[in-house]
């Protein structure tokens, strides 16, 4: 069954707005309010996880080398990481741009 | 069997919310609901009932307690008055939004500026539109039944609200009357247990109050309206039933001497039954005058007011609070409101009165049916008037 994100007619919003399936919010992805995009530069990071520590999101994780990426689905884009990392090696790049 | 006492209202009503098996009161006294709030602390204090009571630091942690304790499944209590009404206002639309049954009785009082203890309406009316059900009692008989009531309706599984049930400050709340406390089995028999919707609870995990973003809110509100709406068939049927147990009888409009009235007063509260002394007045005196009496305030009863009011040339609405730079008092522009459609309607009249505790007596409503009757020639000279009020 494919869960709707929303009710679609005002007789469907539950009793007090009350949510009973857990962990929905992981349903709405936030990513689209994003403008700036963080990028990675492996050549500087020092693998110490003060990104992934500092994002309000909670959408930073390691791959299997140790090194730190954003899940673009949650990733709002605010920059946080990219201001606590101190090796400097995150930038915010606009969206659509080149960053490669 | 109920049993008839003397005692003073705001203590009564705090025997009537021990009848109904509270879990959890959080009350923060303030004048003149303290006797309220004290007397359940006391009720606790000596173990006559099983009741959690919070002593807060503010009415704006009292209503939010409330709630938490509510959002577990406990049936849960508050009082206050004007500026503690004021406080707990950033919170009171979020229980009804989160469909908590809380109750909670409001002794009304002034709001401040000039600060004033006594009585008006003028805390509650600034709650409106807080989406709660919101009941008026003329007499501490009616504000025993009410509380009782009040529970019963809030926790009924079509409406699921917050209900404040409205005492005049002083007026009530420190008057000693002969009353009918009805006994624990009447109570028990009446109310039961409360059943909740949903309750938090880590077997069961449930988010409430969750962030409505705008693709849902709109929704979400006109859910709440309906909700608020449809909330006046359960009153109505609780009402009914209160009425085959007790005997007395409750509705939205009580009309007193008004079937063939052509001059109608309109009061909310406790200036009712001064108001009928001046109707019993006018009428010996052979004058066609009659009292409409509004005990539902929300869900407001329009279909009700509209047949009461379908006879009568002149109504003439009684207002204990101001919209200042609007168009008068608070219920006096609903009741335009709610007839402005109708092809038949009375001349529509508002005097302000009983501000801050100014006293309105039968006299005052002699004088003011007598205007009303000189408004049927004269026709509606001002929108609106600040009754007695010195250097008119």
């Amino acid at each position: 069954m494919t869960q709707k994100k929303w009710p679609e007619r005002w007789q469907e919003v539950n009793i007090g707005c009350i949510v009973f399936h857990p962990a929905s919010a992981k349903e709405y992805h936030t990513g689209s309010w994003r403008a700036l995009l963080p990028v990675w530069d492996n050549t500087k990071c020092i693998k110490c996880g003060v990104c992934y520590i500092f994002c309000p999101e909670g959408c930073i994780s390691a791959d299997e080398n140790g090194y730190y990426s954003a899940d673009l689905d949650y990733c709002k884009g605010c920059g946080i990481c990219a201001h606590e990392c101190w090796p400097k090696a995150i930038k915010m790049v606009g969206e659509g741009e080149d960053h490669v | 069997m109920s049993k008839r006492i003397g005692m003073e209202v705001a203590i009564a009503v705090a025997e009537a919310v021990a009848l109904c098996r509270v879990d959890t009161i959080a009350a923060y006294p303030i004048t003149p609901n303290t006797h309220v709030a004290e007397h359940l602390a006391e009720i606790v204090a000596e173990g006559r009932i099983h009741a959690e009571y919070i002593t807060v630091e503010s009415e704006h942690s009292a209503m939010s307690a409330v709630m938490g304790a509510s959002a577990t499944g406990a049936r849960a209590f508050t009082a206050t008055s004007s500026q503690g009404l004021m406080y707990m206002a950033e919170v009171l639309p979020i229980a009804s939004a989160m469909r908590l049954p809380v109750v909670m009785v409001i002794a009304n009082r002034a709001i401040s500026g000039p600060l004033n203890i006594w009585n008006d309406h003028s805390d509650v009316m600034y709650q409106r539109d807080c989406g709660w059900i919101s009941l008026f009692a003329e007499n501490g008989q009616e504000m025993i039944d009410m509380t009782i009531q009040a529970f019963k309706i809030a926790e009924h599984q079509e409406v699921l609200l917050p209900v404040n049930v409205n005492m005049d400050g002083f007026q009530l709340t420190h008057m000693v009357e002969a009353l009918e406390l009805p006994d624990q089995g009447e109570v028990d028999a009446f109310l039961p247990p409360y059943k909740p919707y949903a309750t938090l609870h880590p077997d069961r995990p449930v988010t409430m109050g969750a962030l409505g973003v705008p693709e849902i809110f709109m929704e979400v509100m006109k859910a709440k309206d309906v909700a608020l709406r449809e909330a006046k068939k359960v009153i109505l049927a609780v009402w009914e039933e209160w009425y085959g147990r007790f005997g007395r009888r409750y509705e939205p409009i009580t009309s007193y001497r008004a079937d063939d009235a052509e001059i109608l007063l309109l009061t909310l509260g406790s200036v009712g039954e001064t108001a009928e002394v001046a109707v019993d007045e006018l009428r010996k005196q052979g004058k066609s005058v009659g009292l409409l009496k509004l005990k539902l305030w929300r869900p407001f009863p329009f279909a009700e007011l509209r047949q009461a009011v379908s006879g009568a040339r002149v109504l003439a609405v009684m207002d204990r609070a101001v919209s200042f730079g609007g168009p008068g008092g608070p219920v006096a522009a609903e009741v335009r409101s709610a007839l402005y459609h109708e092809l038949k309607r009375p001349l529509v009249l508002n005097y302000i009165i009983g501000l801050g505790g100014r006293d309105v007596t039968v006299e005052d409503f002699i004088n003011l049916a007598e205007r009303a009757a000189l408004a049927l020639s004269r026709g509606i000279e001002e929108p609106f008037e600040f009754y007695g009020v010195r250097g008119a």
